[in-house]
């Protein structure tokens, strides 16, 4: 067994070894992060610890998912 | 809920004025709070399913509630902006987040969050089922024990809360008198003491 392998509920429980930023500064470098993204830079290498962040917090991962979502309907209309 | 205007055109530079004074900056406030109920009603409307119980109307006020409240804190936090993206995906997030509080706290609001650890125990239905090997079952065991011993009351509250009741980390925030930040914190802190404690009793694939 590895830790890749473990169940979803106990992945969550003992949450990511990655290094992690919090809540707020996630939400410091949303903006950034995602114009990153949808630009296709290495916006993990750019922003470090914002990803594994939002692994670990889904209040933030809807968020991100979100301002993703609404800049791609943007770039659309 | 009424449809999603087109995104306003020439937004990069109009912000400026949001600075300015008179008839420039109510114009300029006047389409921010645009910008931000367009965000508010986008989010709202990806996230009615949780609010089954609100009318179009009602989720419509409650985009109207978050503008708002966005608009205020763009406002105030004006000289945060440093134009590492566009001043509108900025200016979004601000809406992005008070709907999506709004939305996770009224879909709570009339539900009793239980704040007994006794929940953990639930753990047992966690794995992956009724052919568990031995590995697993010692793991689940380990798992059980640090939730158990390792954790201060605090940590083991708002881990059980959080991830095995599934309780949103802004209403545990709100129900426990706290913000989100530093309960993210308390989290954070949880599991990697779990890690330390489960990576001890001879799992230590969990901690690489």
């Amino acid at each position: 067994m590895t830790g890749h392998d473990l169940d979803p509920t106990l992945l969550r429980l003992l949450g990511s070894v990655e290094p992690e930023i919090g809540c707020e500064e996630c939400f410091a470098q949303l903006d950034r992060y995602v114009e990153l993204e949808l630009a296709g830079a290495p916006a993990d290498a750019l922003v470090p610890g914002l990803r594994a962040h939002l692994v670990g917090c889904p209040a933030c991962a809807e968020e991100h998912e979100s301002l993703r979502a609404l800049l791609e309907l943007d770039s659309t209309s | 809920m009424s449809a999603l205007a087109a995104v306003p055109t020439g937004v990069e530079e109009w912000h400026l004025d949001l600075q300015a004074q008179g008839a420039r900056r109510d114009e300029a406030v006047a389409r921010l709070h645009g910008l931000l109920l367009r965000a508010a009603r986008f989010e709202v409307f990806r996230r009615r399913g949780s609010l089954p119980q609100l009318s179009a109307f009602e989720l419509d006020e409650l985009a109207e509630e978050a503008a708002g409240d966005a608009a205020i804190s763009v406002l105030r936090r004006l000289g945060d902006f440093r134009g590492e993206s566009s001043f509108r995906t900025w200016a979004y997030k601000f809406a992005l987040l008070e709907a999506s509080v709004k939305v996770r706290r009224r879909a709570w609001r009339d539900r009793e969050i239980t704040l007994e650890p006794e929940h953990w125990e639930g753990l047992a239905h966690a794995g992956p089922g009724p052919d568990d090997d031995a590995e697993n079952a010692a793991l689940l065991d380990a798992v059980r024990d640090g939730i158990r011993t390792a954790l201060t009351p605090r940590q083991r509250q708002v881990l059980v809360s959080a991830v095995l009741e599934a309780v949103p980390i802004d209403v545990l925030a709100e129900r426990l008198g706290s913000n989100r930040n530093a309960l993210y914190k308390v989290l954070h802190d949880a599991r990697r003491r779990l890690r330390e404690h489960v990576a001890a009793a001879g799992f230590p694939e969990v901690s690489e």
